[in-house]
């Protein structure tokens, strides 16, 4: 599956479609009167993350990770606060919502609740083909017949075009939704939790679609969600967030087999499986994640690391390379 | 699933059918519209057909300039000229007929006389276009500012919001039927400045509610959609927003109609109202205060009007509220 | 093995007066005392409104019952009136929901709403009941219960916040807690505590537990025995081991394939064609039959009954036997 990573080129901006230096988002919490700003929220707090052009990079960590902030930062729905955006060679940072919206076409977002992202007042055909006339490409017919194609690329049939999004299950309203933002054509997705809020046996059947949609359209998927099983199952790369920061990245099969961050150790024995037998388990995390507007000093992890020690409290460790492309950030691994 | 697709107004009206007062106040309201529109071919002086000289005049309510001053009643009532095709009620709202002053109901006049012998019967036929015309007009001057301005203030946030809502609030100290007296008061009071001037004082209810309804919807996921895909605020706002946020202010709008319609009357009552000869409900009434020991046709037949209106109209925006309403929906 | 819970035949059905639909057809569920027993199933396929029945909270109207039996404890809870029920219910039997945080009341302090559970069935003074509340917070896992109940629901973490429920509900000992989709709302390593504390409390209270869920991982982990629900029908039911050693409706065989592995990593993952069907209009016969890969026409002519296929392991598949051979 995974494309031999010479190192040389990984660096190389030609293979990259996606680039984010020092990435941070800050929520301001504004205060008082003269709405003076107290505090902030530290949503995504310096990531760096490159997405090789045709292959998927997961995304996985718990709620209030920051992870769905990133995901909306990198497609510029919101504006970073710091650092650089890079997208197919464009550094976007700082393009404004006019500069941003001929990008569209090639960066589109598919979202979590497939009940609330497609516009309840508007058919599927005027949903399908909604970036096609914003963008103004193809003529009218034109747009209908390719509406057509893509409705029966994700597996839906040509009478559902008069339809309305109250008439499909949620996992059909997915599979609009990855019409529609197939329709403009894009060259890279972010896939936000797009199986969470779908039943089991329905979720498979979106996480093959995406697969077989990314070979055919020559997709990269920056795939986020909470369920490692899944996120794994897609990606070619997988990167672990806790509390705004990448504490590690692997290839798929390296993080399950071989995790280095205590995190991302305990995150696996978590995950109730069905073919991991049942004593096979598990390292018990204790407390909660710490809010974001006053992380913990050193090492945000080290309140619940079980290996903690005193430098972890004082120093923030640098994600560093552990060689064959695992990059951990923890000063122990 | 391949039956008939029932998009979102079709479901609201099914499930408007199913409360009957607001559909038998529709159907009223409907009719009044009716009426409204076709007055002058259910009430006048003049015939609806008029055949003289082997020459054939329709509409004949129109005004034919070598009829002007004919008294269409006693040419063509039993006459050799031709004939005519009277509508309905054979009476102007207009004319005064001095032998049957202050005259109780009777089959001539069904609704009785006022004290300038006009039947009571037309000038209820002709008040009807008035009252809603002044209903809808004024309500969709004030739909489209509040529409505007609510949108506006919900979608952008921040200081613009900040400056509109002020604005809401400081239209909303006015007491509005004061404010409309005032203007009222040193204005030429014709049916067009009644219009404008409810349409003007009364869109703060409106603004507000679109302004909230705009305040939720930004936040929802297809908003979100809808930028990711490179859509303008224009589409946004229009598109996207706007449609979901309708609903509500068309039951907003249906009872703002009753709410005009109220005032004016108020107004007629009051003297500041549409300026005589127009035959308005609230003027009728108003004259009813000279004779209300005896003419009791002259309260009785406006105020049943006007109460009938404004409760079908109360009774259809509480209907399509419930049909709107998810939360309402019988399970 | 004496049963604590025993549902027989139970049927429930929604609508109005002129469209009745059911949502739960003839399904008979043991929970024997002191085992889990995990109720699997995707959405309405009827989990819920079957604990609800047994809870009595089913909403009547629209819901109603049908027909069937709810036995707990050699007592038939369906023929009780509310107030009996309350008798049981809280205190014999309890029942933790999705969403702890929106089962919390915000404006009493969780100790005080712990509390009150006692206070219910039990008569208690003061000073015991605050002994028994720091006592129950210990139980579930709550770090410095004599401060901890002092606080409010929103001072408290999600994890926190069932952890308090669950507290709550054990309040009064009771032989059996419903547990409906308890860790849904909850991160991986939350649920994974939670998911310890049930465990614990089975083995040292010998609580019985009904745990109804959709994530079969969960399943794999903490049950005693399984029940599959499909359309609002038990399609295959057996101890944990059975089921996934050797699942035999073809839909429990979907199920599983349609879970990532972790440990294994396989091109495509094997899903369920189709959607699930809504009650409004379940198929006739066998309510998978437009899903299966196996189905074949006596499928859609006549209704395949649960049949024993060894000890405790049953399908309601013509084609189970074959399956579970292979």
């Amino acid at each position: 599956m995974l494309p031999a990573i010479n190192p040389e080129n990984y660096l190389t901006a030609d293979m990259n479609i996606l680039e984010i230096k020092d990435l941070k988002k800050y929520f301001p919490i504004k205060s008082g009167v003269f709405s003076r700003t107290v505090n902030n929220v530290k949503a995504v707090d310096g990531v760096d993350l490159n997405i090789e052009k045709g292959t998927t990079l997961g995304l996985v960590g718990e709620s209030g990770c920051g992870k769905s902030t990133l995901g909306k930062t990198i497609i510029k729905l919101l504006n970073p606060t710091e650092g650089q955006i890079v997208f197919d060679g464009n550094d976007i940072t700082g393009f404004n919502t006019a500069e941003v919206r001929p990008l569209r076409k090639d960066m589109q977002m598919i979202f979590q609740n497939p009940y609330g992202s497609l516009n309840p007042r508007m058919n599927v055909e005027s949903l399908v083909t909604e970036g096609m006339e914003i963008h103004n490409i193809h003529s009218k017919p034109e747009r209908k017949e390719i509406a057509v194609d893509l409705l029966e690329k994700v597996g839906l049939a040509k009478y559902t075009l008069n339809k309305y999004p109250h008439e499909f299950s949620g996992g059909q309203r997915q599979r609009i939704a990855i019409a529609r933002a197939l329709a403009v054509k894009p060259s890279f997705i972010v896939c936000d939790e797009p199986v969470s809020a779908l039943d089991v046996s329905v979720q498979a059947q979106i996480v093959n679609l995406l697969q077989s949609l990314q070979d055919e359209f020559d997709l990269t998927y920056l795939f986020i969600s909470h369920d490692l099983r899944v996120v794994k199952h897609i990606s070619d790369m997988v990167a672990v967030m806790y509390l705004g920061k990448i504490v590690e990245i692997a290839t798929s099969e390296e993080i399950y087999e071989n995790p280095m961050h205590p995190y991302t150790k305990i995150l696996i024995s978590a995950i109730p499986d069905i073919k991991k037998s049942r004593e096979n388990r598990k390292i018990v995390i204790s407390g909660d994640v710490p809010n974001p507007i006053d992380p913990p000093s050193g090492c945000s992890f080290h309140p619940r690391c079980p290996i903690a020690e005193d430098k972890c409290k004082i120093s923030t460790p640098e994600l560093a390379d552990k060689g064959g492309n695992q990059m951990v950030a923890c000063h122990l691994a | 699933m391949e039956n008939e697709s029932i998009g979102y107004w079709k479901s609201v009206w099914i499930e408007f059918g199913k409360d009957k007062m607001a559909y038998i106040s529709l159907f009223l309201i409907l009719l009044l519209g009716f009426i409204a529109i076709f007055q002058s071919y259910i009430a006048g002086n003049k015939p609806i057909v008029l055949v003289e000289k082997g020459e054939i005049y329709f509409p004949a309510t129109f005004d034919y300039p070598q009829f002007t001053g004919t008294n269409f009643k006693r040419v063509y009532e039993n006459s050799e000229n031709g004939f005519a095709i009277f509508p309905p009620i054979k009476f102007s709202p207009t004319e005064n007929d001095l032998n049957a002053i202050l005259e109780p109901p009777s089959t001539t006049h069904l609704f009785g006389t006022d004290d300038r012998g006009r039947d009571v019967l037309s000038r209820m036929v002709y008040g009807a276009r008035i009252s809603l015309s002044i209903g809808f007009l004024a309500v969709g001057i004030s739909a489209i500012i509040g529409i505007f301005l609510g949108a506006i203030a919900g979608f952008y946030g921040g200081t613009i919001d900040f400056v509109i809502s002020r604005l809401f609030e400081i239209m909303m100290t006015f007491p509005v039927f004061f404010l409309i007296l005032t203007i009222l008061a040193f204005s030429n009071p014709s049916i067009y400045n009644i219009m404008i001037v409810i349409g003007l004082t009364s869109w703060t209810g409106i603004a507000r509610l679109v302004r909230g309804e705009f305040l939720k919807l930004r936040n929802f996921t297809y908003v979100d959609g809808a930028r990711v895909l490179g859509g303008s605020d224009f589409r946004i706002i229009f598109r996207h927003i706007l449609p979901n946020s309708l609903a509500p202010v068309l039951v907003s709008a249906t009872f703002g109609i009753a709410g005009a319609i109220l005032v004016e009357s108020g107004l007629s009552f009051l003297g500041f109202g549409v300026p005589p000869p127009e035959p308005s409900w609230g003027d009728t009434l108003s004259q009813s205060q000279k004779y209300v020991d005896f003419a009791w046709w002259l309260v009785l037949f406006p105020g049943l009007l006007i109460f009938l209106t404004v409760t079908s109209l109360n009774l259809v925006g509480e209907g399509f509220r419930n049909a709107i309403d998810p939360k309402l929906k019988g399970t | 093995m004496e049963n604590i819970l025993e549902l027989k035949n139970l049927t429930i059905s929604f609508g109005n007066k002129k469209e009745r639909y059911e949502v739960v057809s003839d399904v008979s569920i043991n929970v024997p005392k002191g085992k889990i027993v995990c109720v699997v199933g995707e959405s309405g396929c009827g989990k819920t409104v079957t604990a609800l029945s047994v809870m009595g909270l089913l909403p009547v109207p629209p819901g109603s019952v049908d027909g069937g039996e709810v036995i707990f404890d050699g007592q038939n809870l369906l023929g009780l009136s509310d107030k009996e029920l309350r008798d049981y219910r809280g205190n014999r039997l309890s029942m933790i929901f999705q969403e702890p945080i929106s089962s919390l009341n915000p404006v009493f302090t969780i100790g005080n709403q712990i509390g009150e559970a006692i206070r219910a069935h039990r008569s208690v003074s003061n000073e015991e009941e605050k002994e028994r509340v720091i006592e129950l917070l210990e139980l579930v896992g709550i770090p410095a219960p004599e401060t901890r109940l002092n606080s409010y629901p929103h001072e408290l973490s999600g994890g926190m916040c069932q952890r308090a429920m669950i507290a709550m509900a054990l309040s009064c000992d009771p032989e059996l807690l419903i547990a409906d989709e308890p860790t849904t709302a909850l991160d991986v390593t939350i649920q994974a505590g939670i998911l310890d504390l049930i465990l614990e409390l089975r083995d040292r209270i010998g609580m019985a537990v009904m745990l109804i869920t959709h994530d079969l991982g969960i399943v794999s982990e903490v049950a005693d025995e399984v029940y599959v629900l499909y359309a609002g029908k038990v399609v295959e039911k057996g101890t944990r081991d059975a089921i996934f050693n050797s699942p035999s409706h073809p839909y429990t065989i979907g199920l599983i394939n349609s879970v990532p592995s972790l440990v294994e990593k396989s091109g495509s993952l094997k899903s369920i064609a189709g959607n699930i069907p809504s009650p409004k209009n379940f198929p006739k016969a066998c309510r998978f039959q437009d899903r299966c890969e196996f189905v074949f026409d006596k499928c859609r002519q006549e209704e395949p009954l649960l049949e024993k296929l060894k000890e405790e392991h049953f399908a309601a598949c013509y084609k189970s036997g074959e399956l579970f051979n292979s």
